[in-house]
């Protein structure tokens, strides 16, 4: 697929596969009438956004950010930050001063 | 003595300086009003009115010193009562973002915004509704319940900032903080008759901000005219090194110098771009009658009016709904049920991420998700991604030829006055339409102040928006407080009486 000179792409309706590898993408569990209503729902939208495609870019340097130059990143230098305390804070489970996950090999 | 809730920002200040009221009185009308409209409007979710009142008695010891000796220096806003939305941190205040993944989240630290308004004396009475995650125009979205309109009870107040800006117009609050992802300050303020400034891209800190669009985001102000608004933009600007996005810039003028100029002084000469395209079909006739009065306002004090064009104005639509999205679901990847928030339980690592992320996500974030995963998937980023970021380019370089002809450029801030509550509830596109005048300057990183220029005729306010070169908000300001002396809009206020 190309894109940027003008290049129609063929627009058809998401396939529910498709729907899946997004959401696992996304690692979203979504019900099966979740899946549908997206599915109808972001076709749609993608659809209407088709007439993205009909500009021609092929010229024009993308902007990623309003910003030309960030200012000077400040010195890397350590300064005080968040205790351990405060930021487990809010953690759904903790042991031994970390966060608690089931094991992730087996 | 007249109702407390009554007096701008800035006569607040004035009222507790002259000792003519207490912060103890103002924050407990403030709360008052709050308790006894909460049931009709909901604009909050969460009251901070212990601290609050303790904070008020604080800042009456202080302002009865400096009575006595009023040499000392006083912090500009001792005193005065504000809300937050709820998207930005507050120390020891839960932080929502309006979604059940941060329902029991307490941030152990305040945004850099935040901080600023209360090293300035302020007293913050609570965190207001909104979007879940700023995605939305309405705060239909929001985990927590919809916010409504104070004009009118069967409709929404706008979004995101939809719960700031119905507490500010239902005078709970003189101002709030909001934030303006793709007009999420201007178009409830616009809905709900008050003034909001979304400031340009970099020139408030967002350290603090719950994020969601990062190359788009910025933090307003709402209040109820435009004085109010640019003394506590003033406060809240400004280079932050926790925020490398925010620039180091010379600060605003002051804050409280007394606006003595007439309107005629402040306008003459000054060049506004009137852009054909924002004024199509779609746009309800009585808001385009209503922004084009506002314009010859401005005419009748010497200003000159033209016309211009943003001919890639049409695209900013789809080009915001591709970018922001995608920079929502790597933004959002976070919320993982692992180190915040509820974790729905699970055997397998990936399951947990899936089950909380599927579970605690509502639908319009769960479906931006989707849109932005997708836009950003192998196969598909050039075409959607890389596109919308090109075309952004062409957006941005209309304003920026735009702006070599004219000053400033006003246009309507959004296409109709309230909606309904549930009127697009199925049809998110239709809702994203909404949006479609106010999305152009985020995607140019430019500043927009949106006010109230009338009513429709159902009662509803009318907003206008001014948009002006990076930088601009103290050009934008001025027109408006011109604006402002010489008609009375911004002075209605809703009729709220509960029963």
């Amino acid at each position: 697929m190309t894109t940027g000179s003008g290049d129609i792409i063929p627009l058809m309706a998401l396939t529910p596969e498709e729907v899946d590898h997004i959401a696992a993408l996304a690692r979203l569990e979504l019900s099966a009438e979740e899946k549908d209503r997206f599915r109808q729902q972001l076709s749609a939208i993608l659809d209407y956004f088709s007439q993205l495609q009909a500009l021609d870019t092929a010229d024009i340097p993308p902007t990623a950010s309003v910003m030309a130059a960030i200012g000077a990143p400040r010195p890397d230098q350590p300064r005080p930050g968040l205790s351990l305390d405060e930021l487990l804070s809010n953690a759904p489970q903790v042991s031994d001063d970390q966060f608690r996950v089931p094991p992730v090999l087996e | 003595m007249p109702d407390l809730t009554d007096l701008t920002l800035l006569q607040a200040v004035e009222a507790l300086r002259r000792g003519d009221t207490s912060s103890r009185e103002l924050v407990s009308a403030c709360l008052e009003r709050i308790e006894r409209l909460e049931p009709q409007l909901h604009c909050f979710l969460a009251l901070t009115t212990g601290s609050a009142l303790e904070r008020a008695a604080e800042a009456d010891r202080r302002l009865a010193g400096w009575r006595d000796d009023p040499q000392q220096e006083l912090p500009p806003l001792l005193g005065v009562p504000l809300a937050v939305k709820d998207v930005l941190c507050v120390a020891g205040v839960p932080c929502t973002s309006g979604s059940r993944i941060l329902e029991d989240f307490v941030p152990p630290y305040n945004a850099t915004a935040v901080e600023r308004l209360l090293q300035a004396g302020a007293i913050l009475l609570g965190k207001t509704n909104t979007d879940e995650f700023a995605m939305g125009s309405s705060t239909e979205n929001s985990a927590y319940g919809v916010t409504h309109n104070p004009w009118d009870l069967e409709r929404v107040p706008g979004g995101s900032s939809g719960g700031s800006a119905a507490a500010v117009a239902a005078r709970c609050v003189p101002a709030a903080l909001g934030t303006d992802t793709g007009g999420s300050v201007r178009q409830p303020a616009s809905f709900c008759g008050v003034t909001g400034i979304k400031p340009s891209y970099g020139r408030v800190s967002r350290y603090g901000l719950v994020a969601y669009g990062s190359s788009l985001d910025v933090v307003g102000v709402l209040a109820r005219d435009a004085a109010d608004t640019r003394a506590v933009f003033n406060i809240i600007a400004g280079h932050d090194p926790l925020d490398a996005t925010s620039l180091d810039l010379p600060g605003g003028e002051a804050a409280f110098s007394v606006e003595s100029q007439t309107a005629g002084r402040l306008l003459e000469g000054l060049r506004i771009g009137v852009p054909e395209e924002y004024f199509i079909g779609g746009l309800q006739g009585e808001v385009e009658s209503a922004v084009r009065e506002a314009i010859r306002v401005l005419e009748q004090y010497g200003a000159r009016a033209q016309a211009v064009s943003l001919p890639h104005t049409e695209y900013a639509l789809p080009v915001y709904y591709l970018i922001a999205p995608a920079e929502a679901s790597a933004n959002l990847a976070r919320y993982d049920g692992i180190r915040y928030g509820p974790r729905i339980a699970a055997e397998r690592l990936g399951d947990i991420y899936r089950r909380t992320r599927g579970e605690k996500f509502g639908a319009e974030v769960k479906r931006r998700i989707m849109l932005g995963t997708y836009a950003l998937s192998a196969g598909y980023y050039d075409a959607y991604y890389g596109q919308a970021q090109k075309v952004r380019t062409l957006i941005r370089r209309d304003f920026e030829s735009a702006f070599e002809d004219v000053d400033v450029i006003a246009a309507p801030v959004a296409p109709t006055t309230a909606f309904k509550i549930g009127e697009h509830a199925d049809d998110p596109l239709a809702m994203y339409l909404e949006d479609i005048f106010t999305l152009p300057a985020n995607l140019a990183g430019l500043p927009g102040l949106a006010f109230p220029v009338g009513f429709d005729s159902q009662g509803l306010p009318v907003g206008m928006q001014l948009m002006g070169a990076h930088f601009q908000e103290e050009l934008l300001f001025r027109i408006a407080q011109a604006y402002q002396q010489v008609t009375s809009w911004h002075t209605h206020r809703p009729e709220l009486e509960p029963a």
